[in-house]
């Protein structure tokens, strides 16, 4: 008899561990996380400025977010930076992780090699990046040293060309820990299956384009989802390496945010441009995150 | 045993702190650098001597604009500190929100009223009460030259514009980049409100940039100082953008430029360098219309947030008299490289610059010509200034047209005002 309800104990309790392990993160991510987003929500309808406060204004703050020519050029920028840095990390990943999986030697020398910017921070990234392109110091005055003098690479001070700096230092930063995920995704293929294609006479082409990029949809996924987000509230790249110009020109949504609500004491509408930032990643996340999850139940 | 022990003495010392023994006041700034640092200090050992303790609470960088966000989050907290550093209309600000204590009682003893100029009770004294206490003011209406330079080209200092304009291609042609700048948008914004004031001169300066008058605003004295803004933009190397302040002050310091037009901050850089005003380098007022004797100045000082414990409000008052103490003026800019607040101490310990800039202040300040920063948010709050620092370099960064500058700047104005 005893046994039994001890039985009963310690399955109960097995039961219950995890929750009460889990309770305390998941009240600490509902205040934090999901607490936080609906006071912004609310902050974004009302007339807050240096402080919040709570008298309602409507969709004022969203008429003048969108009248601005600044919030125009943010989205804009995000547009071109989160596009060319989300495909040119992610050709540049797989085609590193695939010639990397050639069972090449020294794989174990070469892979840390390109993992290892990401173990910088993105201001360290910024900062030397914005040395290495400044035509006065960096790489267009090491080539007019070494005597190519009509060398000339002054995008990052250029207003046009300047956000595609961020993504040349973006891309960099990045594309090693694509690289990574896509080799874990390389690695976790049957072997089975690729001897069977190449059996069946697959050249090594039709082996990668029909079978091998297919599997690998889990880790497009896992690349898409961080890259997406990285790109979308990225700040501390842009602040380190052009500080939003020249002039506004490399501003983006999160910089944006930034200065509004707390340099500029307009909270509401600082408040206003983080929703719509959060629903620019809700828009883009959630319909692939649904389609590939419900595939992956049936 | 030894972790929960550790734990505990942190709960008790935060429980504790409060209540220390010893009166404290704590300052949070975000004077960091070397030279701010030790004008601070003037301050504190003056309050230490005092009996107060002193906790330092600086935040550094962006130019306040770090310090004024953990500000904002004390402030929801219900934690402000007792003293803060703040410009301009943040400081009206923060006292409409009804944060701000005063220091009445003892600035009627001291007799503050006599001492400060106008100028500087504008921002420190508002609606009748003393809230926050300033320490020094700067100038931001100045060119700093390079002697060098200008012996290079043989040519006296500008005292217009026009003569200015007039130096740029002899400068280029003896291999010397005219105007040094660094193109961040707030650098921009300080070398527009000098243009302004230079051109426009004081009632002009007041009526767009404090009045935020529209008219004025589109006129055609507006349009005049974005003609001058696009010939100084001729005038800058093409690596400007960017670059710190500071960096292209070096730039005039070692002859590479001959000219930058900035904040009399500028002026730590020179003597850091061992540079002697008159003799390497001379601080020019930017040339004003008609010769008026105009100024546009910021003013630094610590704003005192509502304290309830009479120990506090105790410390508060003698941070607030050792600020004000004349010595402690002299010592503090002397290492911050301002002027003093009061007008009655005796600047003849500063150098040549501080000396004729503390006697413009006070013609000017007579005469009425003496008008709030406007980069440096004294002029209009932080969203005006924000929106029209937008406008400026979105000029100063593009081939736009004058007219069409002054109209976006009237536009950006209008809305966020």
């Amino acid at each position: 008899m005893t046994t039994t309800t001890d039985v009963d104990f310690r399955t109960r309790l097995q039961d219950w561990i995890p929750k009460l392990v889990l309770s305390p993160s998941l009240a600490a991510m509902l205040v934090f996380v999901y607490g936080f987003i609906i006071y912004t929500v609310y902050l974004s309808f009302t007339d807050s400025k240096m402080l919040p406060s709570y008298d309602l204004v409507g969709m004022e703050n969203y008429t003048k977010l969108f009248a601005l020519s600044a919030w125009t050029t943010a989205i804009i920028n995000l547009a071109i930076f989160a596009t060319l840095y989300i495909v040119i990390c992610t050709v540049i990943g797989l085609t590193l992780a695939v010639f990397l999986d050639q069972k090449i030697r020294g794989e174990g020398f070469l892979r840390p090699i390109y993992l290892y910017p990401m173990a910088l921070s993105f201001i360290v990234t910024g900062t030397a990046w914005k040395w290495f392109l400044d035509p006065g110091i960096g790489l267009e005055h090491t080539m007019h040293l070494w005597g190519w003098e009509s060398f000339s690479f002054n995008w990052i001070k250029d207003r046009d060309m300047a956000i595609y700096t961020v993504v040349i230092a973006a891309v960099w930063q990045t594309s090693g820990f694509v690289m990574a995920m896509f080799l874990a995704g390389l690695r976790g293929i049957d072997n089975e299956i690729l001897k069977a294609a190449q059996i069946d006479g697959a050249s090594n082409w039709q082996l990668y384009r029909r079978i091998v990029i297919p599997l690998l949809r889990p880790a497009f996924l896992s690349a898409f989802v961080i890259l997406s987000h990285l790109a979308i509230k990225s700040y501390d790249l842009v602040i380190a390496l052009t500080g939003g110009g020249p002039g506004r020109a490399t501003e983006l949504p999160a910089t944006f945010m930034y200065s509004y609500t707390f340099t500029r004491n307009s909270m509401g509408i600082g408040a206003a441009s983080a929703v719509i930032m959060l629903m620019t990643i809700a828009a883009i996340m959630v319909p692939y995150l649904y389609a590939e999850l419900k595939e992956k139940g049936q | 045993m030894k972790q929960m022990s550790i734990a505990t003495a942190l709960i008790l010392g935060m429980v504790a702190s409060p209540v220390l023994a010893e009166p404290t006041v704590e300052v949070m700034h975000f004077w960091t650098s070397g030279g701010e640092a030790a004008a601070l200090s003037a301050v504190r050992d003056k309050v230490v001597a005092n009996g107060v303790a002193w906790a330092d609470a600086p935040v550094a960088g962006g130019g306040g604009d770090a310090a004024k966000t953990a500000l904002q989050a004390r402030i929801a907290s219900g934690n402000p500190p007792a003293a803060m550093l703040m410009l301009g209309q943040n400081i009206i600000d923060w006292a409409n929100e009804g944060l701000l204590g005063n220091v009445d009682a003892l600035a009627a003893a001291e007799g503050w009223d006599a001492v400060l100029p106008q100028a500087v009770k504008d921002f420190t004294k508002v609606g009748g009460h003393y809230v926050s206490v300033p320490t020094n003011v700067h100038r931001t209406d100045v060119i700093w030259a390079s002697k060098a330079a200008f012996d290079a080209i043989g040519a006296p200092y500008p005292t217009t514009w026009e003569e200015l304009n007039a130096l740029a291609p002899k400068f280029v042609a003896a291999g010397i980049i005219p105007l040094a700048h660094g193109g961040q948008p707030w650098q921009e914004a300080y070398m527009f409100e000098a243009v302004a004031m230079g051109i426009g001169g004081a009632d002009f300066y007041r009526k767009a940039l404090v009045d935020l008058d529209d008219a004025t605003l589109r006129g055609e004295t507006m349009v005049t100082v974005f003609t001058e803004l696009a010939t100084l933009r001729d005038m800058i190397d093409e690596n400007a953008a960017g670059r710190d302040w500071n960096l292209a002050t070096a730039m005039v310091i070692n002859g590479e430029a001959a000219m930058q037009i900035m904040g009399d901050w500028a002026k730590g850089e020179f003597t850091n360098a061992g540079k002697v005003p008159g003799d390497d380098f001379a601080c020019i007022p930017v040339p004003k219309a008609n010769g008026q004797a105009g100024f546009v100045y910021l003013v630094n000082s610590l704003s005192l947030f509502t304290q309830t414990d009479p120990e506090a409000i105790h410390a508060q008052e003698v941070l607030a008299s050792a600020i004000m103490d004349p010595q402690v003026q002299i010592d503090f800019n002397l290492a911050k490289g301002a002027i003093p607040a009061r007008m009655d101490v005796d600047m003849s310990a500063l150098d040549a610059c501080a000396q004729s800039t503390a006697a413009d202040l006070a013609t000017a300040d007579a005469a009425g010509t003496a008008v709030p920063t406007f980069a440096g948010t004294h002029a209009a709050n932080a969203a005006v200034v924000g929106a029209a620092t937008d406008a400026i370099t979105e000029f100063f960064n593009s081939d736009m047209t004058a007219t069409d500058g002054a109209a976006t700047l009237a536009d950006a104005i209008m809305a966020a005002k």
